[in-house]
């Protein structure tokens, strides 16, 4: 069944990007998410970026996005979830990787570790400048942030693995949780292998049914299922 | 302690659960885990003459006594699929459960050449989809409510499957489900599902529409239990060839009302909606704690009880 939410506030995050804030809250953990219907255009998962009031961040990259993100506020979104399983916080010293929209779960996560009294820091990359979002609401969390772009435009030139390498050394975090591409997914898991710290990543999959069902999300080994045993693996 | 061991056109099965097609079928490593984790048999997802990408979300809803859903067909396609269900039976072989594949087309010489082409990966009985409802007349909607179209289906896959037996698959919505069952009897079937989903549709009044991309769907779960018991029943008391029951069942209290109405096996498919890929094993073990508490020692006393 859905549930209903109307727009409350609508933020402009960059030229594709938009964070819908909804009218209600929804009980989710940082890492669920949730599939989003727009009657007449489809549905598509959304990792929940907040959860009182709940909170989206979209990218426009085809037609249900785009149409997500032409919404304003009052209008209606139909909602299924929170599905799969999320982050598990532990330790003192987490260290966040957002891969450019991966930071959406992330900031989420931030507010509920510092919450919990947990001293949080984040590795951020993106491809430019531009691209680099949310980065304003972390620090204004408390959250001491590390940033890289690709071109140069902001931060450390380069990967946001080259910066979690150095932090991963020099910071010794207890725990680090990661959303991005699978690249940087994969390069994260290595160097905290590497390192022997624990890590939490978030995987992306085509999502269908989103509970179990279909087959359509099975990623990362066989029989995996990104809706149901992830998105987020914990290892 | 009960015996479940269930005796299905000369198979053994650990038990008498077995994996409905649909559901988590869509792989060898799937259709292994859903083995590992309890099921007496395993039915791939419905493959047919060429790939489908099935319809477009929302593909599937609860609304609150079940599921609707029209996924589509999705599916890689025969020539595709054979290897993977041959590799499917190497990795069930060890664990002792047998794979069914389940096969749908869109003339019965389509049938066929499917069948021939899956037969290649030796499964252990081919289900044919001739009642999916959710492709309206393109595939499957002809047959199931036509006993001659239903008979000639039967005997395009039996000629074809190179002496794998084969089970027909029934949609409840027809005026006579054993006149459907006879014919394909009559064609050398040597089982039945039963049943498919039932057709519905799901619409949300706040967004004054349909909640399916495909308007329409079937419906499973809850809702259709007592559907498919009185089919399961009636197939039981009117003709002769074995029922793999399927329909709402969720528990193992479930899966022993379908034994009582007369199934050989059980088919469970929503019930990994609720209760997630466990839920087979879960109503294995239900099932067990009922047989033991009620002095049920083996299927055989439970099997068309209700009939009696």
């Amino acid at each position: 069944m859905h549930r209903i939410y109307a727009l409350r506030e609508v933020r402009e995050e960059n030229a594709r990007t938009r964070t819908l804030v909804c009218d209600g809250p929804l009980e989710a953990r940082p890492g669920q998410f949730v599939m989003v219907w727009l009657p007449g255009v489809g549905e598509k998962p959304f990792s929940v970026a907040g959860d009182d009031p709940m909170a989206l961040m979209v990218v426009g990259v085809g037609p249900v996005t785009h149409a997500i993100n032409a919404l304003k506020v009052g209008d209606r979104l139909w909602v299924r979830g929170p599905l799969g399983q999320g982050y598990e916080l532990e330790g003192e010293r987490l260290m966040l990787v957002a891969g450019g929209y991966g930071v959406a779960p992330l900031r989420f996560l931030a507010e509920q570790a510092l919450r919990r009294g947990m001293c949080v820091e984040a590795c951020v990359g993106a491809r430019s400048a531009a691209d680099l979002l949310l980065c304003s609401d972390l620090a204004a969390l408390g959250v001491r942030l590390c940033l890289a772009t690709e071109d140069g435009s902001a931060g450390e030139r380069g990967l946001v693995t080259a910066l979690l390498t150095g932090r991963l050394a020099a910071w010794k975090p207890d725990l680090v949780c990661a959303c991005g591409p699978v690249p940087m997914l994969e390069a994260v898991e290595r160097l905290c292998a590497q390192q022997g710290v624990a890590c939490q990543l978030s995987w992306e999959a085509e999502m269908r049914c989103g509970q179990g069902v279909c087959g359509s999300c099975e990623c990362r080994r066989p029989g995996w299922l990104a809706c149901v045993d992830g998105p987020v693996t914990v290892g | 302690m009960p015996d479940l061991t269930c005796s299905l056109l000369g198979l053994t099965l650990h038990n008498p659960i077995v994996l409905a097609s649909g559901i988590l079928g869509t792989s060898a490593a799937l259709l292994e885990r859903v083995a590992q984790a309890g099921a007496g048999a395993v039915t791939a997802k419905s493959c047919g003459p060429a790939p489908r990408t099935g319809h477009p979300n929302p593909i599937t809803i609860e609304w609150g006594h079940g599921l609707i859903n029209a996924v589509g067909l999705t599916n890689p396609g025969a020539p595709v699929e054979a290897p993977l269900l041959a590799e499917a039976r190497a990795l069930l072989q060890p664990l002792g459960v047998p794979l069914i594949a389940s096969i749908f087309g869109g003339t019965p010489r389509e049938y066929g050449e499917v069948a021939r082409t899956i037969a290649t990966a030796r499964p252990a009985l081919i289900e044919v989809n001739i009642s999916c409802p959710n492709v309206a007349d393109e595939f499957g909607t002809p047959f199931a409510a036509d006993a001659v179209a239903a008979a000639e289906v039967t005997a395009a896959v039996v000629a074809n499957a190179g002496g794998i037996p084969v089970s027909v698959k029934l949609a409840p919505n027809v005026p006579d489900i054993v006149r459907i069952a006879r014919a394909v009897g009559a064609a050398s079937a040597s089982a039945l599902t039963a049943i498919n989903t039932m057709p519905g549709m799901v619409i949300d009044p706040y967004a004054g529409r349909p909640v399916l991309s495909n308007r329409s769907g079937g419906l499973s779960g809850p809702a259709i239990k007592p559907i498919a018991l009185r089919c399961v029943a009636q197939l039981a008391a009117e003709q002769d060839l074995p029922v793999i029951g399927t329909g709402g069942v969720l528990t193992g209290i479930d899966a022993a009302e379908m034994l009582m109405a007369g199934a050989t096996a059980v088919g469970v498919g929503t019930a990994v909606w609720y209760r997630g890929p466990e839920a087979l094993g879960q109503i294995v073990a239900e099932l067990d704690e009922f047989m033991a508490a009620e002095g049920y020692t083996s299927l055989a006393e439970l099997r068309g009880l209700a009939l009696r």
